[in-house]
């Protein structure tokens, strides 16, 4: 329901009418031709209108309607503060709990306390909270106004020049100008650039984290007008999408006075925080400011989750307010009989005010007030506060643990999520992206099939070897490195002296716990690797394969030396294998030179005078380089004679794309008499052509490539160590060098970006020499197989056929030894073909609406029929240590799941070598697109494998892709499937996309019930991350979209072991014994006072002073639980790492479950019994008085509380002493200064002199020493019972004794440990018994599969009955693929 | 510099990396053993000491509030506050043992519930406290007994509105001839409340009966405040026996110090076994709540007054701990060494 044009006129209509009488007027043209030709809906679009004055009245207008660029992430001002941040905190439960009590004390018949006092606990939670805030929200405010008072050029409408403003006076509409390394103010589109390709690139680190460099182009139409950009004639009025936080869609058009369109999108938007790179200049006009900017957008808070112990605990603190109910009730009703029971008032029943009596129902309904007043401390509220503290101390505890710390990328653990610290030690299911997480995705070209043969390239697979070897010893390694690349030692420092300051201050912009950029430390010596992305050396350096290199120095030349247009298939496969990894992808080149200097042409020529001895000596280094290299000399220097001497072929064909110093480029590629032109231009200067080509030959690393995924980079590596060299990139060109020297520029006509659902990319060139259109396709293979052309000739078809099966085995086998898998195609279209096709996509380019389907739709329409080049395998590293920990949190009973979006053999093969998968287990596989057949074999599983789960023999794993998933999740198999991958030890779920990862964890979360983990390092683990009830981001590669959905954010999946299996052990048994202490501590105390209502007429008093009452929660028993939050340790580190059984313990929720809380509970009253009635008994009958009664209760529970912690801890550190006899003494001389101090100070009860009394009575130190006895007398007993058990000692206390043994003989201990607990779970599997189990199964399975219909699950049962007789190693139960 | 460069490494301190040196006890059979007998033993003694000392403590008690028709004091069950004359009755009784040390005579009451709510905050701290300000205008604290027609209450307040004002006088019957028993009347109230806590109000001269002028006297007391006694360290806000009142009780039974009885010298025991009257001027109305009051007459030891209850608790828990550690010892020797695993010793 878009409003119409006239509603939208009518809007800005009102708008101006408020400023200025006269309302539509020839100022704002625009709105005529909208009224004409458009649909325009304000409330969808937005309109800018430039602030140059020629449109004064819309930009006025539309100023005031959008936001400045101030920035306010503050919440309040110095007026607001107050009454704002009253009204935020009462929206708290807690707090409207306080306030309620506070109003009822206000009553003058259920006065507890005095009015004041109540109020004590709220204002101290609500001062706390406010301080808090307050410094908060003044950190923010200074960010704010150091932000806010930055410089950036304006143009000024009135000097008709730029000036310097501050960024908040930056509006929409301005025009903003740009230089190199300067911070972007507010979203900008980009109207001009220095650049002449209108380029302007982005260092986007602030905003993602990502450090490679971005492009953006100016604004179609734009770029063409080379001349310096004059704001004063912009006319053209912007519309765009309103704003919005998708940091990768932006879309609108420019309306041009003429009506003409121009359609712009986020290529041309440069986004507020970004850094400018390599452009001198850039001018742009601003679209979005302030808050309305996507950066801003972007820009939430930390997390904030509940955990389970937090669930669990407000489940009993309903069971509290249920206690305090019955309690109040027993008060009331007993206080009704007790004052209805009198025939007259007796004189200590004392008349109200006015001398008058209430019935005893009124005032037993009073005295039910009265009593949730007394009583309120029933109520943990204060384990809010404390649970908030303990946390924040736990999450500075993992935070600074130094095994968490990545050297590498000087990267300590972030922990985001400050509240589900606990969660971390009772996690069930982990799910884990593959990509990234348990590889390194450091991508590394390991081999390739090109026309159907298969290159190993056993050299490159060598020095990998070795290389693995150095990265062992780390020293060597940066020596080496040092040694090898002693350019980029130099340079680097300086560039980033020049790079870090405006990152490090825009940084700062960004909410508190955001701040997990990736920039690097200065001086580091690692810092030079992992600098510009995806280009360690192991990645760069590719040993190329001999055979290979032969074959395509081979085809290379005889595509010179023959004419172009003659083409063997074969050469020209070769060739246009290496073509398309180097042209086919978005890599982004720069020299390592200059600071990250883009390579956009060629490098200059430069003054001819280059003698032919200089050419001499540089063949003579070349060959010394390439003897370095490990290519044998003869071919090298072969192969540079044939470029050199066929130089002059070259001149006629190849097309030099040059530039002269003057930088008026000669664009050469546009036309063929250009190309004439160009050749004979440059004739003159083919030797030097020459001769520069070559020196860049023999420096490989003089050229950086930046890729938005490693795997392009591993690519356009790979080509450049055939010598098929990416020189320079924009987008209208790309320039490769060929083996010869030869530079080739090809015309980008498309480039088709890469997207999940396409799985490939494709880019449209025309072809320098041959004028051919061609499209190099790269993408999945199971997506290019389906795409391949079908030749008509029987011959051909015979032949491609034949490449496409060869290939597809290729494919298989990389796959199965878990290599990444691309393939290469091409396709050659006919000018024709090309422009209709490239109408097609002006057209949907220019689409508002549903633009994004219409462009895949053009793309999909262009990337069919095509051919066969060959196909790439990439090797994506372990991480360190992955195996290791997958065993350990194995074996501490969580089940893992892996999710990808891998191939299902790359998968299975790393699950293989990171332990997943045992070579032992049993592995179903699940492959169909038939909801039938998967039922059946769900079914077929099930009922055979249960009665095995119960036995421990061999483990099930079980293997699924994205199909069978859609069709369980679609199909309702949900619960079958759920049942059957809970049987099985480890879950592999392939080729599921990023939904789905997050359905599959909300399915198991919810149906299971069970706690969640999700680790990933991408974007496409975004929704899973945020699914699951802990999310892990490793900030890896793969910018910083998972780090900001995470709560925590680690570097390498190793550091999961210790955060799990220490930190989460530690912190829940810490948190889950604190929670249960204070509900202990409180009730406890609390029905002291209920005691006391038997003895005083249920009339509310209290034989304790208030302000000791109200000062035993807040100082005299705080302080023990919170050190005993943050720092107990029941167990140790080591042990805990060496006995992951050990975090079964909080898995199961050991510590804190409706068992332990009800034991608690009958304890806590239990021992406010005893504190209670000793001293009752001891005090019976004799002249005791009110306070002297309730000071003996009130020091023995604290004693019996303090006590009962000092049993809870495990490990008596400094601090636990402190706070411990702290404690005691806190209340001591508390007690002490305020009854010698208070003699009616505290009317009308003031306790005076009554500890001072009862010290020097001995009566008092006898029961103070016998209550907390016999109070905790059963808890003693009960631990010693408990721990030890009957059933012998339990584990965990195995290991707190192992703790305390020497070094050496723990390690001992726990070996033996570990290997009896490994002889005691190996043992059925040794013996023959689960053998003729699994013979028996067969039959199952034979059976079930006859019932079943479909012919597949027979061919399943078959195949899983082959493999079984075949007693192969490995016995994997494969369904056969359908 | 170069050398200090920042980074965001973690300091490696005990402290940070959670490797605080630490004692760690772990509760075993083994190492609770010693405390059971430890508990045992030292508790047994004790237990034993206060028994034996709660068991010296020589106590008597007389109920005279004459529920029974039989008593002498029935016919004053209905008084009531202000009932004149007042009415008085003697109490014959005998004590079997002769008591040695110094005597403590109580007034007892029961079913007073001097620690209701509303009870115990009727009073003006700062007005008994000798604040003249509150002598005139006590806290509303003390409502309904803060002014009676339009005067101040002194002191206000329910507390000393319902002071016990029974007479309690001790004879020694020997030979028919009542020898009367001196009973000391100061010394009873805690030093400091009679020092520090409760002051008179101050003005020029020591007349109290103009210092309280302007202030009536609460509703149920027969003569105002100033003429509590005759003695002027003991006559206002300082009278003992007001200030004894005012130390409200913690339970429903109570007892509250009324005289002190000092042994005369050390050949005689300062109440001698025999017959003793006690003559009650009968003033204090318990009846209508069904309230009981005592006469006890106890003398006490250094923990006390006579309670047996600590000694049998300590004597209790000391046996339950000894025997504890015995059954853990007999585990601990039977199974301990299975099951922690001879290799792990604690």
């Amino acid at each position: 329901m878009a409003l119409s044009v006239d509603s939208a006129l009518y809007r800005w209509q009102r708008l101006g009418a408020k400023s200025a009488p006269q309302t539509v007027s020839e100022s704002t043209p625009l709105l005529f031709s909208v009224r004409d030709r458009l649909k325009l809906n304000l409330n969808k679009w937005r309109i800018v209108f430039s602030n140059n004055g020629r449109q004064q009245r819309g930009w006025d207008q539309a100023s005031r309607f959008y936001s400045g660029n101030k920035i306010q992430t503050t919440k309040y001002t110095w007026l607001t503060f107050l009454p704002k941040n009253l009204f935020k905190q009462f929206h708290r439960l807690a707090n409207l709990y306080f306030l309620f009590l506070v109003v009822l004390n206000w009553f003058p018949q259920m006065e507890v306390f005095h009015r004041e006092i109540t109020m004590i606990p709220l204002i101290v939670v609500l001062l706390a909270s406010m301080i808090k805030d307050a410094i908060e929200d003044y950190k923010k405010y200074q960010f704010d106004k150091k932000i806010n008072s930055s410089k950036s050029r304006v143009y000024d409408k009135k000097d008709h020049a730029y000036v310097e403003k501050c960024w908040k006076d930056v509006r929409v509409g301005d025009f903003v100008q740009l230089q190199c390394n300067e911070t972007i103010p507010a979203d900008i589109l980009l109207l001009y650039s220095s650049d002449q390709n209108g380029i302007c690139h982005l260092e986007t680190a602030n905003l993602d984290g990502e450090t490679n460099l971005k492009q953006r182009r100016v604004v179609m139409g734009f770029s063409s007008q080379n001349t310096s950009f004059e704001p004063e004639f912009f006319q053209n009025t912007i519309i765009c999408e309103m704003p919005n936080n998708d940091l990768n869609k932006f879309k609108g058009y420019m309306e041009q006075p003429n009506h003409e369109r121009i359609g712009f999108n986020i290529e041309n938007l440069l986004l507020r925080g970004c850094t400018i790179r390599n452009t001198e200049v850039a001018i742009g006009i601003v679209i979005y400011a302030g808050h309305e900017t996507k950066a801003m957008l972007n820009n939430n808070g930390p997390r904030y989750k509940r955990s389970k112990i937090e669930r669990r605990m407000n489940v009993d603190i309903f069971l509290c307010v249920g206690l305090l109910f019955t309690m109040c009730l027993v008060g009331s009703i007993g206080h009704g009989i007790w004052s209805g029971s009198f025939p007259e008032h007796p004189p200590y029943d004392v008349p109200d005010e006015n001398g008058n009596f209430l019935s005893p129902v009124l005032s037993g309904f009073y005295m039910f007030l009265t009593m949730i007043i007394l009583l309120q401390v029933l109520i943990p509220i204060s384990l809010y506060v404390s649970i908030e503290l303990v946390k924040l101390g736990q999450v500075f505890l993992i935070h600074n643990d130094i095994d968490l710390y990545d050297e590498e990328a000087d990267l300590p653990i972030q922990c985001r999520a400050l509240n589900i610290t606990e969660d971390l030690g009772q996690i069930q299911y982990i799910f884990s992206d593959k990509t990234g997480t348990l590889t390194e995705n450091k991508m590394v070209f390991r081999r390739c099939t090109v026309d159907g043969h298969e290159f190993s390239h056993q050299e490159n697979a060598k020095r990998l070897e070795t290389h693995k070897e150095l990265d062992l010893e780390d020293e060597d390694f940066a020596k080496l490195q040092q040694f090898t690349l002693p350019q980029m030692n130099i340079e680097r420092p300086a560039t980033y002296q020049r790079t870090m300051r405006p990152l490090r201050r825009s940084q700062s912009a960004r909410a508190h716990f955001q701040g997990h950029t990736r920039s690097r430390s200065l001086g580091r010596r690692d810092s030079n690797q992992s600098q510009v992305a995806f280009s360690s050396t192991i990645e760069k350096d590719v040993t190329p394969d001999s055979r290979l290199l032969r074959r395509v120095r081979e085809a290379a030349l005889r595509t010179e030396n023959l004419s172009p247009f003659i083409h063997m298939k074969t050469a020209t496969s070769f060739t246009d294998f290496f073509l398309a990894l180097a042209i086919c992808n978005t890599v982004v080149v720069s020299t390592t030179t200059e600071p990250r200097q883009r390579v956009t042409v060629p490098p200059p020529i430069k003054p001819s005078g280059i003698t032919l001895e200089k050419i001499h000596q540089i063949f003579q280094r070349l060959k010394l380089v390439s003897l370095s290299q490990s290519f044998s000399s003869s071919q090298s220097s072969s192969d540079l004679g044939a470029s050199f001497s066929a130089k002059n072929t070259e001149e006629h064909l190849a097309t030099l794309d040059c530039c002269d110093n003057d930088d008026s480029c000669c664009d050469s590629s546009r036309g063929a008499g250009l190309q004439d032109k160009s050749s004979t231009d440059f004739g003159s200067a083919s030797l030097d052509e020459v001769f520069q080509s070559v020196t860049h030959g023999t420096l490989p690393t003089d050229f950086c490539y930046e890729a938005e995924s490693p795997d392009e980079a591993a690519l356009v590596y790979a080509a450049q160590a055939y010598s098929f060299t990416l020189v320079s990139r924009t987008p209208e060109q790309v320039t490769v060098r060929l083996p010869q020297g030869t530079l080739l520029t090809f015309d980008i006509l498309y480039t088709l970006g890469f997207d999940s659902v396409r799985k490939r990319m494709s880019v449209v060139v025309r072809h320098p020499l041959t004028k051919e259109i061609i499209v190099y396709t790269k993408g999945a293979d199971s997506v290019i197989m389906d795409l391949l052309e079908d030749p008509a000739d029987t011959n051909a078809e015979r032949r491609m056929k034949r490449i496409k099966d060869k290939t597809q085995k290729h494919l298989d086998y990389y796959a199965r030894d878990g290599l990444r898998t691309l393939c290469i195609a091409k396709k050659v279209l006919s000018e024709d073909d090309f422009q209709k096709w490239a109408n097609f996509r002006q057209e949907a380019e220019a689409a508002i609406d549903n633009r994004d389907e219409l462009l895949m739709e053009t793309a999909q329409h262009l990337e069919t029929k095509l051919t066969l080049l060959g196909a790439t395998g990439i090797e994506d590293r372990l991480q360190d240590g992955v195996p290791d920990t997958i065993a350990a949190l194995r074996e501490a009973g969580i089940q893992i799941w892996v999710l990808t979006g891998d191939k299902q053999e790359t998968a299975v093969n790393i699950a293989y070598s990171c332990k997943l998968l045992d070579q032992r287990d049993t592995v179903f596989t699940i492959n169909t697109e038939n909801k039938e057949t998967c039922e059946s074999k769900l079914f077929g599983f099930i009922p055979t494998s249960l009665p095995a789960s119960e036995i421990p023999g061999p483990e099930f794993g079980l293997v699924i892709d994205g199909r069978t998933l859609d069709i369980i999740l679609q199909g309702g198999l949900e619960e079958r499937f759920l049942e059957l991958a809970r049987l099985c030890r480890s879950v592999l779920c392939c080729r599921s996309t990023p939904l789905q990862k997050s359905i599959v964890v909300k399915l198991v979360r919810r149906q299971l019930k069970v706690m969640t983990l999700s680790i990933g390092d991408g974007a496409n683990d975004v929704s899973m991350i945020q699914a699951a009830d802990v999310g892990i981001g490793i900030s890896g590669q793969e910018g910083m979209q998972a780090v900001m959905a995470s709560d925590f954010a680690i570097s390498r999946f190793k550091h999961l072991k210790k955060l799990l299996l220490v930190h989460g052990h530690w912190c829940y048994a810490r948190l889950a014994k604190m929670v249960i202490y204070f509900f202990y501590k409180n009730v406890c105390y609390v029905n002291l006072l209920f005691w006391y209502q038997f003895f005083c007429g249920f009339s509310g008093n209290t034989m304790i002073d208030y302000w000791q009452m109200i000062f035993f929660n807040l100082f005299f028993t705080s302080l023990p639980p919170l050190v005993f939050g943050v720092l107990d340790r029941d167990v140790s580190a080591e042990t805990l790492l060496s006995l992951p059984e050990l975090y079964k313990n909080g898995q199961n929720s050991e510590i804190y479950k409706l068992s332990t809380f009800i034991i608690t509970m009958l304890d806590a009253f239990y021992q406010s019994l005893v504190c209670f009635f000793v001293p009752y008994l001891a005090y019976k009958d004799s002249d005791i008085d009110v306070f002297s009664f309730g000071n003996p209760i009130n020091t023995v529970s604290l004693l019996t509380i303090i006590l009962h912690q000092a049993l809870e801890m495990k490990t008596w550190t400094l601090f636990h002493w402190i706070t411990i006899i702290g404690s005691v003494v806190i209340y001591l001389t508390f007690s002490l200064i305020y009854n010698a101090v208070c003699v009616a100070c505290n009317p009308p009860t003031d306790p005076y002199w009554i500890m001072e009394k009862q010290l020097s009575e001995p009566a008092f130190y006898l029961v103070c020493l016998i209550t907390p006895a016999i109070a905790l007398l059963p808890r003693f007993e009960y631990f010693i019972f408990a721990l030890r058990g009957t059933f012998g000692a339990s584990l965990l206390l195995k290991a707190q004794q192992l703790d305390k043994l020497p070094k050496g003989q723990r390690d001992c201990e726990i070996q033996k440990l570990r290997s009896r607990k490994q002889a005691t779970s190996d043992a059925p599997v040794a013996s023959a018994a689960p053998n003729e189990d699994l013979d028996q199964r067969n039959s199952h399975f034979l059976s079930s599969g006859i019932a079943s219909p479909g012919q597949d699950s027979g061919n399943l049962t078959k195949g899983k009955a082959k493999n079984f007789n075949c007693g192969s190693h490995r016995r994997s139960v494969s369904a056969v693929t359908l | 510099g170069g050398g200090a460069v920042k980074t965001r490494k973690p300091d490696n301190t005990a402290f940070k990396q959670q490797r605080l040196p630490a004692w760690q006890p772990i509760l075993t059979a083994g190492t609770v053993l010693p405390a059971f007998f430890i508990i045992g033993l030292i508790f047994i003694p004790i237990g034993i000491g206060i028994f034996v000392t709660s068991n010296n403590i020589r106590e008597y008690e007389i109920d005279y509030t004459g529920i029974e028709p039989s008593s002498p004091c029935n016919k004053c069950l209905n008084v009531s506050w202000d009932s004149t004359p007042p009415c008085t009755c003697t109490i014959n009784f005998t004590l079997e043992h002769s008591f040695e040390s110094n005597v403590f005579m109580y007034y007892g009451l029961s079913n007073f519930y001097q620690n209701h709510r509303r009870y115990v905050k009727s009073r003006d701290d700062s007005q008994l406290n000798g604040d003249n300000s509150s002598l005139l205008n006590p806290s509303k604290e003390c409502e309904p007994y803060r002014t009676n027609e339009d005067k101040p209450i002194a002191p206000c307040g329910a507390i000393a509105n319902s002071m016990f004002n029974d007479t309690l006088e001790l004879y020694h019957v020997e030979n028919d001839t009542r020898t009367a028993i001196t009973l000391i009347k100061k010394g009873i109230a805690w030093w400091t409340d009679k020092n520090v806590k409760f002051r008179n109000p101050t003005g020029d001269g020591n007349n109290l009966t103009a210092l309280f002028q302007g202030t009536t006297k609460p509703v149920n007391w027969p003569k105002p405040v100033y003429m509590l006694d005759s003695e002027p360290d003991n006559n206002g806000f300082i009278n003992e026996d007001f200030i004894v009142w005012m130390r409200t009780a913690a339970l429903p039974t109570f007892r509250k110090l009324y005289r002190l009885i000092e042994r005369k010298s050390n050949l005689q025991p300062t109440l001698q076994a025999g017959k003793y009257s006690l003559d009650i001027t009968y003033n204090y109305p318990v009846h209508s709540f069904d309230g009981r009051k005592r006469m006890i007459l106890s003398t006490i030891s250094w923990m006390g007054g006579k309670n047996p209850f600590l000694g049998i608790a300590y004597i209790t828990v000391g046996s339950i701990c000894f025997f504890l550690g015995v059954v853990l010892l007999i585990i601990h020797h039977k199974y301990g060494n299975r099951n922690t695993s001879a290799d792990i010793p604690n």
